[in-house]
């Protein structure tokens, strides 16, 4: 039958546009419409890694930020033990020379005070000694200028002794 | 649940449409009866119409009182021819190319005039009959024998087809192409966007999963394939110039196809692709019959794609055709809306019908490659 057999004409005139056509495709189209889409695909690809790794590194930094951040801040607390402990260490040790010190003091200004009342009782007792010497001096000089008086008083002086 | 609503509303559609198509089709068997029987007339405006709404260029026949014949009208559109027609009585003419033993001889099929003159060429005379080229004696018959050793290579209806489709892909993909060169690495735009899912299908779908890794050699081979066919379909759906022609419905194209995939799986395949076919893996007794079966099959495989394509795409128009044809058999224009209905319905069909062909030319084609290249371990 006509239809079902193929004719010369048409076999030889599609034989040659096809393989034109396959020739020219290749060459002008699907060398670069495969060749971009492969390079953009192999390029979506390595970016989805590179987000993928920075993701991981993202990860990583912070879990590594809040290590340092709670070295740190145990660092700080152990620091700030030690700083409380040195603290009262100091003001113990301070109040207690501070102490020992004030004691020494005062003990040193209780002999000063002992022996400058000392020193001033013996001079007041000298003083006093001297001036009563001095005193008796003179009232026995004054008493002692007329026989009257004299007299007077040893009799003044023997009635008190009798008294006694 | 929802899925199965649709479903069951598709299908109580389908039954719906194929409930009429065979009670039009009943009805279509009872017209042709009483057109045979009564004999009656056509009207001549009909007739006349009829030949210009179906696109034929054979249309003297409309003048006369010819009574309507689908069958012929139908034929003609399906086959080859050697004008173009492009509306009511007016015809491209194309270039007639043929190789004589005496040498070639080039002139217009417009010098046939429809077939009513004869041609004096260079070495012989020519007549148009049945858009077959013949040879006239000199006494005024077809000579048989001198037709015979005349070859024919017009650039016919479905070449010249063929060529304008062979234009758009190419235009069409250069520019993509262009376009890839312009915007590397940027995501595609326009026409690009539209024709990269395809190639990715392709690539993805048709290479990948049949050939295996070494897909890469043969993708220029199966995207011309595929985008060669499914351009010269949805061309050959387009009912008027340029399109309308019956390019992949035609048994030359899907021959020169379906050989190509036979050169290219053959000489392509491997070692184990030739153990297969000529030291079968069964008991030797089995080896006669086995090799024979084997060997056929490397041919029967690409007969099939042919005779697949054809039929697909010939059928599809053939329908189409009816169809319109249904309002100058009942020559009534009440029938119009109801043609028309269905040929829309057909149409979209086509469409998918187009891309499925085409889809599965490739898709064998794929596989075939994919047993001949198949490495076994």
């Amino acid at each position: 039958m006509d239809l079902v057999t193929p004719s010369i004409g048409l076999v030889f005139w599609t034989s040659l546009a096809f393989i034109c056509l396959l020739i020219l495709l290749r060459k002008f189209a699907w060398k670069p419409i495969l060749g971009a889409i492969h390079e953009r695909e192999q390029s979506i690809d390595e970016a989805l890694n590179k987000a993928e790794l920075a993701k991981q590194e993202m990860a990583r930094l912070t879990s590594q930020n809040q290590d340092l951040m709670q070295q740190a801040r145990a660092e700080r607390d152990e620091i700030l033990k030690e700083a409380k402990t040195l603290k009262d260490g100091i003001l113990n040790e301070a109040k207690k020379q501070a102490q020992v010190e004030g004691a020494k003091l005062i003990e040193k200004a209780k002999i000063e005070i002992e022996n400058q009342k000392k020193a001033a009782l013996a001079e007041v007792k000298d003083q006093v000694s001297t001036l009563s010497l001095e005193i008796a001096e003179r009232v026995l000089r004054t008493q002692l200028d007329d026989k009257t008086k004299q007299e007077a008083l040893v009799a003044n002086l023997l009635k008190d002794v009798e008294l006694n | 649940m929802d899925c199965n609503r649709v479903f069951v509303s598709k299908v109580k559609r389908l039954t719906v449409v194929f409930t009429l198509l065979i009670a039009f089709l009943s009805i279509k068997i009872d017209t042709f009866a009483q057109v045979d029987s009564a004999v009656v007339p056509v009207d001549s405006a009909v007739a006349d119409s009829a030949h210009v709404a179906s696109g034929e260029p054979g249309a003297e026949a409309g003048l006369g009182k010819e009574k309507f014949e689908p069958t012929k009208v139908i034929m003609e559109h399906i086959a080859d021819s050697h004008m173009w027609h492009l509306w009511g009585h007016t015809s491209l003419p194309l270039p007639v190319i043929l190789y004589t033993p005496n040498g070639l001889e080039v002139f217009s099929s417009g010098n046939f005039h429809h077939g009513e003159h004869d041609y004096n060429g260079k070495y012989n005379n020519y007549r148009l009959e049945e858009d077959h080229i013949k040879v006239v004696a000199a006494d005024g018959k077809v000579d048989e024998e001198a037709s015979k050793a005349v070859l024919d290579f017009s650039i016919t209806k479905n070449v010249a087809a063929m060529f304008v489709a062979i234009l758009v892909i190419l235009i069409v993909f250069i520019s993509v192409a262009s376009a890839y060169k312009k915007r590397v690495g940027k995501a595609p735009k326009g026409l690009q966007s539209f024709i990269e899912p395809i190639v990715l299908f392709v690539r993805d779908d048709i290479a990948k999963p049949n050939i295996g890794h070494k897909y890469a050699k043969f993708m220029p081979y199966l995207l011309t394939t595929f985008f060669f066919l499914l351009f010269n379909n949805l061309l050959g759906l387009v009912p008027i110039f340029p399109g309308s022609a019956n390019v992949t419905g035609n048994i030359a194209l899907t021959f020169v196809m379906a050989l190509g995939t036979l050169i290219i799986v053959n000489i392509n395949g491997n070692k184990y692709y030739w153990k297969h076919i000529f030291l079968p893996d069964v008991p030797f007794w089995l080896w006669p019959l086995m090799v024979v079966v084997e060997v056929v099959g490397i041919i029967s495989k690409p007969f099939a794609l042919m005779v697949r394509l054809f039929a697909n795409m010939t059928a599809g128009h053939i329908i189409v055709l009816s169809l319109i044809s249904l309002i100058f058999i009942f020559e009534t224009l009440a029938i119009a809306p109801v043609s028309v209905a269905f040929v829309i319905f057909m149409d979209v069909l086509e469409l998918l019908v187009a891309f499925l062909q085409a889809f599965i030319f490739t898709l064998l084609t794929a596989l075939f490659i994919g047993m001949a290249v198949e490495e076994h371990h």
